[in-house]
């Protein structure tokens, strides 16, 4: 298990546009991943549950990956972060 | 029988009433048996696996049809069935409750429904739409409700619907389709913007014209006048089917002067241009022979998406826009949001009253990062081509010194940097607050030129929200207080040499062309699909002769007057029979 915990920085937080890129992101990987927010969980693979957790600008996020290639699985997603999604 | 809806598309057609009706999704609420239990979980992945397939043959005819666009909010749908987390806990559900899938997967979705509402986000709630959609196209493959194919159909029909969907439009088969009329809907639901797009006449919100019609009645649908007739008698009949060969026959030679010159018939060239959304626009522009581009709504550049258009991306469309108009004008209007016209990434705080409220340049002036990056790249894009700023929602002249100041700042910026723009660029106001019209003699110092935006120059002056069904007919443009202002601010732009166009409704009126020619309007911008109609009237007439009808129509005292006069010169210019 490997994880590590980033701040959301890009405008539109994980909605819309960046969401789809971020499970889209995740399903690559085979391992199981979760991302989480004040205690509550969702599968970073669902985008349903990733859009009803309602995470925004500011928010600091936990993501946790459980598998074979758990450290590039979480590496990916914080680097997706931190680049914003390439949002302005 | 007839009856009267809202015009959705124009246009006149005869044709057998196709009725399409979907049927009622009814849950089975029973629970179910141990041994049935793994027959559910399989019909699970049946429905799924169904769903899916429709779903991608749907985005591979919305791709065809309508382009990446318009099919994109398929894409989102197809994500949605693919998200484990929906099918596991729908299995889950009708393991542990041992209920009918249907049960059960009505019951997931309404609960991502409930969160999805319960978060304060715009995106979200156009979002629950979708679920709900998904939702309901697997609750029905779960239940073996198959939809009337209406992809493949034997003979020309009109559609009879309560409403009809993204989905279903984009697998209707377009060669045998030949009208819609709807239950429900207005100008600017989906129905509508497909109807036009497809160039099929449409009538909508006809109440509960599914129950009215049958099967293979005969329909006569005027998409003109918004009349539908069932079953009319031999004389209607005849009637219309005349009518429909000279409509046809009109709209056949107007498409001939797509090439002939806007002139009046004393020769006086009066420009005839396109309003547009953006560079995917501009073609219809030039197909129906546009002089130029009169107001470009930049704010659909900064709608539907999830954060601010950079500089690079504006000017890129801006560039385009330019560059396929070959040198004619193109009014470009600076950011006009606030109000209805919300941004997901922008929070504004709500108002009671958003049209008198914090919005267009009021906003921009306070966001002036925001509004100098769109001038930036405007001015940038000025070397491509004739490019005119505008300025909207200006209520006095200090809005537009205030506004000019920012574009001065921001040219000697782009000076500083050696970057090229048009040095000569014009620059003028959108007229649509009335102390805008009544000091048009102190704006039109500041600026080059005029252009009024007559729907919210009405809504204001008449005291009438246009969204308001109960005060509709009072939304009066030719009314005589509103006529005055118009008639000023031309007056003022001409006293010193420069011009007025107009970007509103009124524009693309055919009954208010006469008019607003005799008043002397230089330049008319409405939708492409006006254009050819607004510029034959004008090559049949000389201006002397309009602004005799101006003139007179000015003396009268009621706008049910006015407009029945304007109708009657309208009709004396018998444009039906002229031949160019």
């Amino acid at each position: 298990m490997y994880s590590e915990s980033i701040e959301i920085q890009n405008k539109t937080g994980l909605h819309s546009r960046p969401a789809a890129i971020f499970v889209q992101t995740a399903t690559k990987f085979k391992s199981d991943i979760t991302i989480e927010k004040d205690s509550k969980q969702a599968n970073a693979k669902s985008i349903l549950s990733l859009l009803s957790m309602g995470v925004s600008m500011g928010n600091t996020v936990k993501i946790t990956a459980v598998g074979e290639d758990e450290n590039q699985a979480v590496a990916t997603l914080i680097e997706l972060i931190q680049s914003k999604f390439k949002e302005e | 029988m007839e009856y009267n809806g809202i015009i959705g598309s124009d246009g006149i057609v005869i044709g057998k009433a196709y009725i399409y009706k979907k049927e009622m999704m009814i849950i089975n609420h029973n629970t179910i048996d141990e041994s049935d239990l793994n027959e559910e979980l399989n019909k699970v992945e049946t429905a799924l696996l169904l769903s899916k397939s429709q779903i991608n043959e749907i985005i591979k005819q919305a791709t065809k049809e309508f382009g990446q666009e318009e099919a994109s909010i398929f894409d989102a749908h197809m994500m949605m069935l693919e998200d484990p987390e929906l099918i596991t806990r729908i299995k889950e559900m009708i393991i542990k409750e041992k209920i009918h899938s249907s049960n059960a997967a009505n019951k997931i979705i309404e609960n991502y429904i409930g969160m999805f509402s319960n978060i304060e986000d715009e995106y979200l709630k156009e979002r629950t739409a979708d679920i709900r959609d998904v939702g309901n196209r697997l609750i029905r493959n779960l239940l073996g409700i198959t939809d009337q194919d209406i992809g493949k159909l034997d003979s020309d029909v009109i559609i009879v619907a309560h409403d009809l969907t993204p989905s279903d439009t984009a697998l209707m088969d377009k060669k045998h389709v030949k009208g819609f009329v709807t239950n429900i809907g207005g100008r600017t639901s989906h129905t509508a913007i497909m109807a036009r797009s497809l160039e099929i006449p449409a009538i909508l919100g006809l109440c509960n014209i599914t129950k009215k019609v049958q099967n293979g009645d005969v329909l006569v649908l005027d998409g003109n006048t918004g009349s539908l007739s069932v079953n009319p008698n031999e004389r209607t009949l005849l009637e219309y089917q005349d009518k429909i060969v000279r409509y046809n026959n009109f709209k056949n030679k107007l498409k001939d002067i797509v090439k002939l010159p806007s002139v009046t018939l004393d020769g006086r060239h009066i420009e005839i241009a396109a309003n547009i959304g953006g560079p995917s626009e501009v073609d219809s522009a030039l197909k129906y022979g546009g002089d130029g581009v009169g107001l470009y709504r930049t704010e659909f550049l900064y709608m539907d998406r999830d954060h601010f258009p950079s500089e690079e991306e504006q000017f890129e469309a801006y560039k385009v826009v330019a560059e396929k108009m070959e040198g004619k004008p193109v009014i470009v209007r600076t950011l006009d949001i606030g109000g209805d016209k919300k941004l997901t990434y922008l929070p504004l705080p709500e108002e009671l009253n958003p049209f008198l409220g914090f919005r267009a340049i009021r906003l921009c002036f306070e966001m002036r990062d925001m509004f100098k990056t769109q001038l930036k790249a405007i001015l940038r894009a000025s070397i491509y081509n004739n490019i005119l700023i505008m300025y909207p929602m200006i209520s006095s002249v200090d809005e537009v010194i205030q506004a000019n100041k920012v574009l001065e700042e921001v040219k000697s910026e782009l000076r500083a940097k050696d970057i090229a723009f048009d040095e000569k660029i014009k620059c003028g106001v959108m007229i649509e607050i009335p102390s805008a019209a009544m000091t048009a003699d102190l704006i039109i110092k500041e600026v080059d030129f005029f252009s009024i935006g007559t729907n919210d120059l009405c809504q204001y002056t008449l005291a009438v929200d246009r969204m308001n069904e109960k005060i509709s007919n009072l939304y009066q443009p030719f009314h005589p207080g509103v006529l005055r202002l118009i008639k000023n601010v031309i007056d003022e732009s001409h006293k010193v040499g420069k011009f007025t166009g107009m970007c509103g409704e009124m524009a693309g009126d055919p009954v208010a062309t006469l008019l607003l020619l005799g008043l002397g309007l230089d330049e008319f911008s409405m939708s492409a699909s006006s254009l050819l109609m607004i510029r034959k009237i004008i090559r049949n007439v000389t201006l002397p002769e309009a602004k005799k009808i101006a003139e007179h129509a000015l003396t009268l005292s009621t706008s049910a007057q006015i407009q029945a006069y304007c109708e009657k010169a309208l009709k004396e210019l018998n444009l039906m029979n002229q031949e160019e």
